[in-house]
């Protein structure tokens, strides 16, 4: 082990954690996707009239929220062991996540006044319309920046991913640091890589929570 | 624009002349009047906002419900609208029970939501906020319920609903956002939305309370010519007693959640029998 820092080390991996990086930005897009998907199907059936529903919704959603991602991911690794490990990474990351955008999607909701409602009845339009084309594109819009905010924390959520061996980012970066015993310089390079690539992301949030007037 | 047949379909219906109020089986019978409460009661916890209250609209009478603030006017509309539900007794439109259904034993029980959306298609409403939808436009304000509920095809709704802007002064307002226009200009989309789905019944909930002073004038002689040239029924509750004299041919004086008095605009202002009109009117007027 050397004991400055090795630059060379950094221009050998970057390759490599820029192709774990592709799959960092793979599991964060479609677990992303699943979790503004889920989440908002888990929101309007967290009204639906019966209790049949919204029960077991609260359920599922008190049970992911109580329990930390390491050990979903684990166990539903070990649960469906027959399953490509990113497949079961995304779909983790998009379930876990769902249930705190659900939350969101629900404040979005009560955050539609009442008196919309109240017209979507004086004009008899169906439950379907009143969700489709009244209350979702005003809650979804109101929520965006705080979806977001989600995707981003996802982002940095991603290296839990390389406990059932999904070679993302961090993934490369262990395995390399192991191999050439340059953990600080690799590992350096992939906190660079989240930073270069979380912050801009961040930024450009806030610019939209300001155009949409939060 | 007063001087224009409005782009409103007249339906044919026995006119207002019909059977006395009091014959018990007409809210059945055509020509019987649209409207009937019977013996409702509407209980907020322990609070008692109408008591067993008994009146009829006949069709295409507009009425005026006047009284003061918490005595069950607004809950008056937002029962007829459906978005509240009476506690006790039953609402006849056109002979039919609005909140029920018959069962085959000939009693009554409370309907469901999708019976509710049926009464709800010969009633519109005018809310005192407006309540456009702020995410469309002014003409798909206008057009999605007919499009969505009536199954009229989009051109269809949207000729209609630019005659509709037409009648209510805005032509040139069909693609703006409702946060683009002023309140008058709202409440003017607004009534055009609820035209667009030609009402039997037209409920206008304190429409120009939020207004400013100056755009309550276009929105009530725009509700003046409406109920000249259409024979839609309308029930109203405001505070603009002008409106109530020159629009209505009946008003009706609340307290306490019943009809104090009622009668002919004429009559309430002029010569009103009741003490709580007396107060009521000396307060407002």
């Amino acid at each position: 082990m050397n004991d400055g820092f090795d630059w060379d080390a950094v221009g050998e991996s970057l390759p490599l954690l820029l192709e774990g990086f592709k799959v960092t930005l793979l599991a964060t897009v479609l677990g992303t996707v699943v979790a503004a998907v889920l989440g908002l199907v888990v929101a309007v059936a967290g009204r639906a009239p019966s209790r049949f529903v919204t029960a077991p919704v609260r359920l599922v959603t008190e049970f992911v929220r109580s329990t930390p991602l390491l050990v979903q991911l684990v166990g539903a690794a070990a649960l469906f062991n027959t399953v490509e490990p990113l497949y079961i990474g995304i779909t983790v990351l998009g379930v876990h996540y769902a249930a705190y955008t659900s939350e969101v999607y629900r404040a979005g909701i009560d955050g539609v006044p009442k008196g919309q409602w109240e017209a979507c009845r004086a004009l008899s339009l169906s439950p379907r319309r009143t969700w489709q084309a009244v209350i979702l594109p005003q809650a979804v819009r109101n929520v965006l920046p705080a979806l977001g905010n989600y995707a981003i924390s996802m982002f940095k959520e991603t290296p839990f991913l390389a406990v059932i061996t999904v070679q993302e980012m961090v993934f490369e970066a262990r395995k390399y640091g192991a191999e050439q015993f340059a953990y600080t310089e690799v590992f350096t390079l992939a906190g660079l890589i989240f930073l270069v690539a979380s912050y801009p992301t961040s930024l450009l949030m806030r610019k939209l929570e300001k155009r949409l007037g939060h | 624009m007063a001087t224009e047949p409005l782009p409103l379909k007249k339906t044919e219906s026995p006119g207002p002349a019909g059977a006395p109020e009091d014959a018990v089986p007409a809210a059945g019978s055509p020509g019987g009047p649209l409207v009937r409460f019977d013996k409702v009661v509407k209980r907020y916890g322990d609070h008692v906002v109408l008591d067993e209250l008994d009146f009829t609209v006949d069709r295409g009478e507009h009425v005026t419900l006047i009284g003061p603030s918490g005595s069950g006017k607004t809950t008056i509309l937002r029962l007829l609208m459906t978005l509240e539900k009476v506690t006790d007794g039953v609402i006849w439109v056109d002979g039919a029970p609005l909140t029920h259904v018959r069962t085959p034993d000939g009693s009554l029980k409370p309907a469901g939501e999708k019976q509710l959306r049926e009464s709800r298609k010969k009633i519109g409403m005018v809310f005192q906020q407006f309540n456009l939808f702020p995410n469309m436009k002014v003409i798909e304000n206008i057009t999605e319920a007919p499009v969505s509920v009536l199954g009229q095809s989009r051109e269809e709704a949207e000729t209609r609903a630019r005659e509709l802007l037409d009648l209510v002064g805005l032509s040139a307002k069909v693609d703006a956002h409702p946060s683009q226009l002023s309140g008058g200009q709202q409440q003017r989309v607004a009534i055009a939305r609820a035209l667009a789905m030609e009402p039997e019944i037209l409920l206008l909930d304190e429409v120009t309370s939020a207004l400013d002073p100056e755009l309550v004038a276009g929105v009530l002689e725009l509700l003046e010519d409406i109920a000249r040239n259409t024979d839609i029924t309308m029930l109203c509750v405001t505070h603009e007693m002008n409106f109530a004299r020159d629009v209505s041919e009946k008003v009706l004086m609340f307290d306490a959640g019943r009809v104090v008095e009622s009668g002919s605009p004429e009559k309430i202002f002029s010569n009103p029998s009741h003490e709580r009109t007396r107060e009521f009117l000396n307060a407002v007027l």
